[in-house]
């Protein structure tokens, strides 16, 4: 039988990159063209050309913030999957949990992180703790859904086999259950890590001494305008990576589903 | 009684009548007046009406009735899966309750059920890590198999690259590899083609010929019932009750030639009868 098309966006030839890569070019084009035709000044909107030029100039400073809003991005989203499993299995594995449980994880996200911001700040102070914290809240959501959806979708007709092969609760978790959510559980890491970008960057915007959010703050207020958008280009740039990275580990991870569709069967 | 439940009732008692601890007559599986019901979106349906029936030793007894007489709900209630409203299973003359059956038994049913995440090998070994065997020795004896399956060069190969036939091996495999002395095939070769069906239905005859394995088969082929069964067993329309037991005498090991002589076509005829489809108007 044909192979399946990948489950992984970002997976496949070079041929399906000319199409973004040529209209992203086109469009710097434009834009370069553009700036210079009507000389507009620097700090207003800076050059394509010039935004490089400052990536290159400035790589030791964005290295350095970018370094800080990784460690954030990495501690929060490690912390937003365990929880966020665990979780997951929490609400699928008793009614009462469930009850008690998702009406407090869909109302976590509902709390504007703006608000939240300078109370974590009060009660973490200004390290790496309250930046965590913002990430792996944003994170969590899509890993829980994710989990639970998972879980719920076992088959019942595998289920029914194994009990009466003789496999107990923890068996059938084991054997059925769990590798049958861990796709759903990678769709929901994907979407996770996307967002704990912004959630790093939420978190760095109030009361931070680094990272990229906190060098967006003070170039905008110092009017270094191409600054700006060369920490936007390294935090997009970090976006991509870790979201290729997710989708990496699903690959290696989970090798069977480059035979199978998104349901788990032929 | 205050005795733990053990792992496999039925393995259990086979040794124990290899020891004498039983009569050796004692049947594997012995179903007392049995009486179910079935689920479905809300509505309850009676499928079983008193239903008995036995399985001896290294007997292959077949099902066979009409769609919807409870023909899958029986399966489900022996293999401990559905708690009948009435009646007494017995696994080697003792009476089990469902929770006691589960393990008991090999099931197997018309779809594969292989779980996509595990090779051939892996789904092939999945009983015998259920048992407790480790994973690795659970492959080694699975591979041993895989030859003599026609499977062998498709260890590693994930259940969507096999083709339907090659997956209901892997499935049978599973099933013969449990080791259960109690075989439960539900309509196992129903969604083959015809030549697959046929090629399946040899490889179950040639396993039945080595083993004392004791096996329920569900179908709904009466020339799939009469080729493979010691005896077939009709039942009726919805709520199932017993209304025909055909025994079967056709020598062993049987052979598909034997689908063309007259005593199989009588057996043939004797339930289709039973089952009202020599009418002419019917099929």
């Amino acid at each position: 039988m044909p192979p399946v098309p990948s489950p992984t966006p970002l997976a496949g030839g070079t041929g399906r990159w000319l199409a973004p890569g040529g209209l992203v070019a086109a469009g710097l084009v434009v834009w370069e063209a553009a700036v210079r035709t009507a000389e507009t000044p620097t700090w207003l909107l800076p050059a394509p050309s010039v935004v490089a030029r400052t990536l290159w100039i400035d790589r030791g400073l964005l290295a350095g913030h970018a370094t800080v809003t990784l460690a954030e991005i990495g501690i929060g989203f490690a912390l937003a999957l365990v929880l966020g499993v665990l979780l997951g299995a929490a609400i699928d594995a008793s009614v009462v949990l469930a009850r008690a449980l998702y009406p407090l994880v869909v109302a976590s996200q509902t709390v504007p992180i703006p608000a939240l911001s300078p109370l974590l700040l009060i009660w973490l102070g200004h390290g790496l703790g309250p930046k965590v914290v913002v990430t792996a809240l944003v994170a969590f959501f899509p890993i829980v859904v994710g989990t639970v959806d998972g879980l719920r979708a076992t088959d019942r007709e595998v289920l029914a086999l194994l009990r009466s092969l003789g496999a107990g609760r923890w068996a059938r978790f084991r054997l059925a259950r769990l590798p049958q959510a861990l796709p759903s559980v990678f769709s929901g890491a994907r979407v996770a890590v996307a967002v704990s970008v912004i959630g790093a960057v939420f978190g760095e915007l109030v009361g931070a001494e680094a990272g990229l959010g906190y060098l967006l703050t003070r170039s905008t207020a110092q009017f270094q305008t191409a600054r700006v958008f060369a920490a936007i280009v390294v935090l997009s740039a970090i976006g991509i990576g870790l979201f290729a990275l997710v989708a990496l580990a699903e690959r290696v991870l989970l090798p069977w589903r480059r035979w199978t569709t998104d349901d788990g069967t032929r | 009684m205050f005795r733990r439940r053990p792992r496999h009732p039925g393995v259990r008692t086979a040794d124990a009548t290899a020891r004498g601890g039983f009569g050796a007559s004692t049947p594997p599986l012995e179903l007392r007046s049995i009486s179910a019901t079935y689920r479905e979106k809300g509505a309850t349906f009676a499928a079983l009406e008193g239903v008995s029936l036995s399985v001896n030793d290294g007997e292959v007894v077949a099902l066979i009735g009409p769609s919807g007489c409870g023909k899958s709900t029986l399966l489900d209630v022996v293999a401990g899966l559905l708690i009948p409203d009435a009646g007494e299973v017995r696994i080697r003359g003792r009476p089990l309750v469902a929770a006691e059956r589960l393990g008991a038994s090999a099931y197997m049913r018309q779809r594969d059920l292989l779980l996509p995440w595990r090779t051939a090998l892996g789904n092939a070994a999945l009983a015998l890590e259920v048992d407790g065997t480790p994973k690795r020795r659970a492959m080694e004896l699975a591979g041993e198999r895989f030859p003599a399956f026609g499977l062998e060069g498709f260890e590693d190969a994930y259940p969507a690259q096999l083709s339907g036939g090659m997956r209901q091996r892997v499935a049978f495999l599973r099933t013969a590899l449990a080791g259960r002395p109690l075989l439960l095939l539900d309509e196992p070769f129903g969604a083959l083609d015809a030549l697959t069906r046929a090629e399946m239905q040899a490889w179950l005859l040639a396993l039945l010929e080595g083993g004392r394995v004791a096996v329920l088969l569900v179908t709904h082929d009466v020339e799939e019932a009469v080729l493979l069964a010691d005896r077939v067993i009709v039942l009726t329309r919805r709520p199932g009750r017993v209304t025909h037991e055909e025994a079967v005498r056709l020598t062993r090991p049987r052979r598909r030639t034997q689908v063309m002589e007259p005593a199989f076509l009588r057996h043939k005829a004797a339930i289709l009868e039973v089952l009202g489809l020599l009418d002419g108007d019917t099929v």
